[in-house]
């Protein structure tokens, strides 16, 4: 249909004439996308760090731990079925069985206790059971379910969990998301803020070729619409621009991080912003860039608009 | 074509450029507005193309009241008339082809014949052949003629020029007038505003004299053959604060 090749043939004027002039006014151009990129950059990193720090804490639920002391008068045997049962308990990734003999064995072993257990006639150490939770299962919430559970058992004295660590690590990653998220709220206002900037100020050295546009009856709309091009085509730019700077910055950053991971003795692979953030950067800035267009020619247009007093 | 009812127009700034104005332009006539500086012909040309709009009082243009129309709509009523400016308004960053194209663009015309439409405007100015030129390259005369291939383009049923041979010698405007005149054999309504006599005399059209914002003489049969100085002591003084800025 005619009307169907005519829109597409006056978007593309108007997305091809945006092109001309962000090509001739190259530096300028280069300047804006610069800053809305470095703008778009930081929150895109903050993004990449939280998604680094929830990977790395993969490795940390190994770490933790919950240790459950058994009353004195329970036997290994009963001990040895508690542990099956807890092993087929939603959360929990592994049991593992220290008996009382085995407790002190272990004790035996290390220099200067040997001669003050012998001095003992029963062994005062209870059965214990480590339980290590599965990884789906670590949050603060999940853990002290499940320690409550435990601790109900009849058979079961006391259940210890180091989970003080654990909840300031969540606090920190929940800080983490929020200051991700007020930085991206800043910086895209501040992106905002660019692109009507300099919309504005195209706008206003094209005065003359606007007014004409309208004294021959062109529309309102026509004459935004290569200004909101505009505003589209720097913020993709800078979204573009964003995801190379975190992904150079990952490149430059990740020998460093596995040899630190491996100083610690973990093999720790620092991740990238990926393809998906790639989209997510180039709609943000699209987005973006087409609202500080909106802005400022709908300011500009409306006050330059010949016949509207 | 073109009805003034009462229109009065006041600036902002407190100027009063019209005056309870009535005046008629039939279909397929050709006028002449004429006045000095300041009497309110450009201001008349204004309220006609709706780049301004009246203070008081009713125009009808091709049958259709401006006083209401919203705003929206002002760019497609504005399609129907070519406007020619004194200063011809031309952009000067763009060549001669682009700049007549500019009222098809803008009106969703087809490239194909925006192109057949351009060229046969250029052709009807005598500019066939110098669509690559920017206007830079071209004579004042040439501008002039530019600018009324961008008024014709769109082959509106109106044309309004103001002072459009201003910046023109003798010769130049007399061609100029001509290619008006041409139009308006074609069935275009044309509204010249110009203060050269010459022109008017030469021309022999009705004449519509404005001073101080009011119609002072509206002569089917031809020119005014009055001075305008007489009419001032004819109606006496008008308005207070006529000159134009």
């Amino acid at each position: 249909m005619a009307s169907v090749s005519n829109w597409a043939a006056r978007h593309g004027h108007a997305l091809v004439s945006s092109m001309g002039h962000l090509a001739r006014n190259g530096f300028a151009t280069l300047l804006a996308v610069g800053v809305m990129g470095l703008a778009l950059a930081l929150p895109l990193a903050l993004n990449t760090l939280v998604g680094n720090v929830r990977l790395a804490t993969g490795d940390f639920s190994g770490a933790l731990g919950m240790t459950v002391y058994l009353k004195m008068q329970v036997s290994e045997q009963s001990a040895r079925q508690l542990a099956q049962n807890l092993r087929e308990h939603a959360g929990v990734a592994e049991v593992t069985l220290v008996t009382a003999a085995q407790a002190l064995e272990e004790f035996r072993s290390q220099p200067g206790f040997g001669a003050a257990l012998d001095a003992l006639s029963d062994n005062p150490l209870p059965n214990v059971l480590t339980v290590r939770p599965s990884i789906d299962a670590t949050s603060p919430l999940q853990l002290d379910a499940l320690r409550a559970a435990v601790e109900a058992w009849p058979e079961v004295d006391s259940v210890q969990l180091d989970r003080d660590w654990l909840l300031r690590f969540d606090a920190l990653l929940d800080l983490m998301r929020r200051a991700l998220w007020i930085t991206a709220a800043l910086l895209g206002a501040g992106v905002v803020a660019v692109v009507g900037n300099t919309i504005r100020l195209e706008i206003k050295s094209r005065a003359a070729e606007i007014e004409v546009t309208q004294l021959v009856g062109g529309s309102r709309a026509f004459v935004r619409r290569p200004f909101l091009y505009t505003g589209m085509l720097y913020g993709l730019s800078a979204g573009a621009l964003a995801w190379l700077l975190v992904s150079a910055a990952r490149w430059a950053l990740a020998p460093s991080v596995t040899r630190l991971a491996s100083a610690y003795g973990q093999s720790f692979v620092l991740a990238g912003p990926t393809l998906r953030e790639l989209g997510l950067s180039l709609l943000a800035g699209l987005l973006l860039g087409w609202i500080g267009a909106a802005l400022a020619s709908g300011r500009e247009i409306a006050r330059s608009a010949p016949g509207s007093a | 074509m073109i009805r003034f009812e009462r229109v009065s127009k006041r600036y902002p700034n407190g100027r009063e450029a019209l005056a309870d104005l009535n005046f008629e332009v039939a279909d397929g006539e050709m006028v002449l507005l004429t006045g000095r500086s300041g009497a309110g012909k450009s201001s008349v040309l204004k309220l006609i193309a709706l780049l301004e709009r009246p203070t008081r009082g009713q125009i009808v243009v091709n049958g259709q009241s401006t006083a209401k129309l919203p705003l929206r709509r002002v760019a497609l009523f504005r399609r129907q008339i070519g406007v020619v400016f004194q200063d011809h308004r031309l952009l000067m960053d763009r060549p001669v082809f682009d700049n007549v194209a500019l009222p098809l663009i803008v009106a969703d015309t087809s490239f194909k014949e925006i192109d057949k439409r351009v060229r046969a405007a250029l052709d009807q100015v005598g500019l066939l052949g110098k669509e690559r030129m920017a206007p830079l390259e071209l004579s004042v005369g040439e501008q002039q003629r530019v600018g009324i291939a961008r008024a014709i383009v769109s082959k509106p049923t109106l044309l309004v020029a103001d002072e459009p041979t201003g910046n023109l010698d003798v010769t130049l405007a007399g061609e100029v007038m001509e290619l008006f005149r041409r139009f308006n054999e074609v069935g275009v309504t044309v509204v010249v505003a110009t203060h050269d006599r010459r022109l008017v005399q030469a021309l022999g059209r009705r004449e519509i004299r404005l001073q101080e914002g009011r119609v002072i003489a509206n002569d089917a049969s031809g020119p005014a053959a009055a001075d305008e100085e007489e009419h001032i002591t004819i109606h006496g003084p008008g308005p207070r604060g006529s000159g134009r800025p």
